[in-house]
């Protein structure tokens, strides 16, 4: 069976002005249909950049290399902007980690999800209202006929959450990816918008990446983990695996630096682990 | 409030809050998005009066209105704030930062203050290079270490602080958490923790009260409020936050596969 996405040899790189930099480098990563991949890593191990790169988001100072980046079969290095804008956003979407912020704050949430609607399927003004009034339904807004005309600021950390989620199947994409989607949100509020992410997972067998820096995520969501390091892959593995019988050092000193596994009165850090490597 | 000439409404932040904290302990606060918890952490601080009640520091009764806060008063308690990118001033260095309290509240020459900077800055694990550098030249977790650093330059009693790991890294987190425990233990710091991550209240806590709309709706010590949870709203906080549990992702993969067996079948 050919992959949903499949990635090898990835290399992403930023011109600085200290010379280049590697976000990402010789990163492996493969997602099937119906599965939830989770990238765990902390700030600086790549793991948003690479999506980013294959969503074709990256800023013109990245260089991206990689020996395969297909879709769905499709080469997404050597195929034009314009081909690459038919699938981005509808057969591959992306929601991001501060809600409030990735709206744009002067259209009303309804204008942006119709936006969606009309360039990638071509719908009329009618079809649009009433697809963007399912899509809150599904997406758990209520009085979503009111709230079309709501502006972002007008709504919840969470609600904006939601409206994302809505824009980004609003085409029944095959593959969704969330970086961070939770990590702004309230503890409660945190569980809603994972319920709400798994269900749309299970009910229409779209691919799902979850990109986190918060294990407890991962073990709730994960059917597979990657786990990265400065731009390296660490280990890969199923979820139950990696929680029972880590290979990696770091995956251990990850795990071991939860709160929820001190031993004793201090938390082992990475700190020790870096140590350990030298 | 609807638009036009509508009456005020009265919003209550904070209702019929008591706690209680002993020298030397950790009291968490618990909370989400208005759950009055930073209303309450701006009382604490002397940052804004209480519109009734009392407020006892070492014993002695506090009241902003009346008395103002005096020198004396400012030293003992201080503040460490969430977002270590906003809470240092992006134009003054950290060396700077660092003796401004002792600038303002002592009469310690210029000198003298340098030099308890630096201890300050050694004591949280920074170096003498760190101080004639300015806050973006420093990752989060330094920024919160020299965020803790200066706090502690008036030598306070009680320190709050608000949600100070929630934007680290967990690895991070643990360096900020074991730091926190360390300098509990050597100046006697009472602390005043505000966190939503139950987990970190659950390692760092003596005392644990929850908030919820102004309300404190649970309160005991960490032992008795994580293995019995009394009111709906701490049950569904620990029922929010994700775990990791190895018989948990065992029971929701077998959901799963019992799931997709239901649907392949016909």
């Amino acid at each position: 069976m050919v992959a949903l996405l499949e990635i090898r040899n990835l290399t992403v790189s930023f011109d600085t002005s200290v010379g280049l930099f590697h976000a990402v480098e010789g990163i492996d990563l493969s997602v099937d249909a119906r599965e939830v991949l989770a990238i765990v890593g902390e700030s600086g191990s790549g793991k948003s950049v690479e999506m980013l790169a294959v969503m074709g988001l990256l800023p013109s100072t990245a260089t991206v290399i990689a020996d395969a980046m297909t879709f769905d079969g499709k080469d997404l290095l050597g195929m034009s902007r314009a081909q690459k804008r038919q699938i981005v956003g509808k057969d591959v979407a992306m929601i991001f980690q501060e809600p409030m912020a990735s709206l744009n704050p002067c259209f009303t949430i309804g204008f942006q999800l119709e936006e969606v609607l009309r360039f990638h399927l071509g719908m009329q003004k009618a079809q649009r209202r009433e697809r963007a009034i399912e899509l809150l339904t599904q997406v758990g807004i209520t009085r979503p006929a009111e709230r079309l005309r709501s502006f972002p600021h007008q709504m919840s950390g969470g609600e904006c959450q939601r409206v994302m989620i809505a824009i980004a199947i609003a085409c029944n994409p095959k593959l969704l990816i969330a970086d961070e989607p939770t990590t702004a949100l309230d503890v409660t509020i945190q569980k809603q918008i994972l319920d709400l992410l798994m269900a749309l997972q299970a009910r229409t067998g779209m691919g799902l990446i979850m990109i986190t820096h918060n294990i407890g995520v991962v073990a709730e969501t994960a059917d597979r983990v990657i786990v990265q390091y400065r731009g390296h892959k660490m280990e890969e593995s199923d979820v139950l695996t990696l929680f029972t019988a880590p290979k990696a050092a770091y995956t251990r000193a990850l795990l071991s630096a939860l709160p929820d596994n001190a031993t004793g009165d201090r938390l082992p850090t990475i700190g020790d682990f870096q140590e350990a490597q030298s | 409030m609807r638009g036009g000439l509508a009456s005020a409404r009265t919003v209550h932040a904070v209702k019929d809050a008591s706690l209680r904290v002993d020298k030397g302990k950790t009291l968490a606060i618990v909370g989400e998005s208005g759950s009055g918890k930073s209303t309450l952490a701006r009382i604490l601080t002397l940052v804004d009066p209480q519109t009734s009640g009392q407020l006892l520091i070492e014993g002695e009764e506090i009241d902003i209105r009346r008395s103002g806060v005096s020198k004396a008063l400012r030293r003992k308690v201080q503040m460490v704030f969430q977002n270590p990118y906003g809470s240092l001033n992006p134009r003054q260095k950290i060396g700077d930062a660092l003796a401004e309290p002792l600038a303002i509240n002592t009469s310690l020459s210029h000198d003298e203050r340098s030099e308890q900077a630096r201890q300050m800055l050694k004591r949280v694990g920074l170096g003498p290079e760190h101080f004639n550098r300015y806050p973006h030249m420093f990752s989060g977790g330094q920024r919160q270490r020299i965020a803790i650093a200066r706090a502690l330059m008036l030598n306070p009693s009680l320190l709050v602080l608000d949600e100070p790991v929630s934007a680290l890294d967990l690895s991070v987190q643990a360096q900020i958490l074991n730091l926190l425990a360390d300098l509990q233990d050597e100046f006697q710091l009472t602390y005043v923790f505000i966190s939503h991550d139950l987990s970190v209240v659950h390692y760092i806590a003596d005392e644990v009260m929850v908030m919820y709309l102004g309300d404190v709706v649970e309160q005991g010590s960490r032992d008795e409020v994580f293995a019995a949870p009394r009111h709906p709203y701490t049950r569904a906080l620990f029922a929010a936050t994700p775990k990791a549990d190895p018989d948990r992702i065992r029971a929701r993969l077998a959901r799963r596969a019992e799931q997709a067996g239901r649907e392949a079948a016909p």
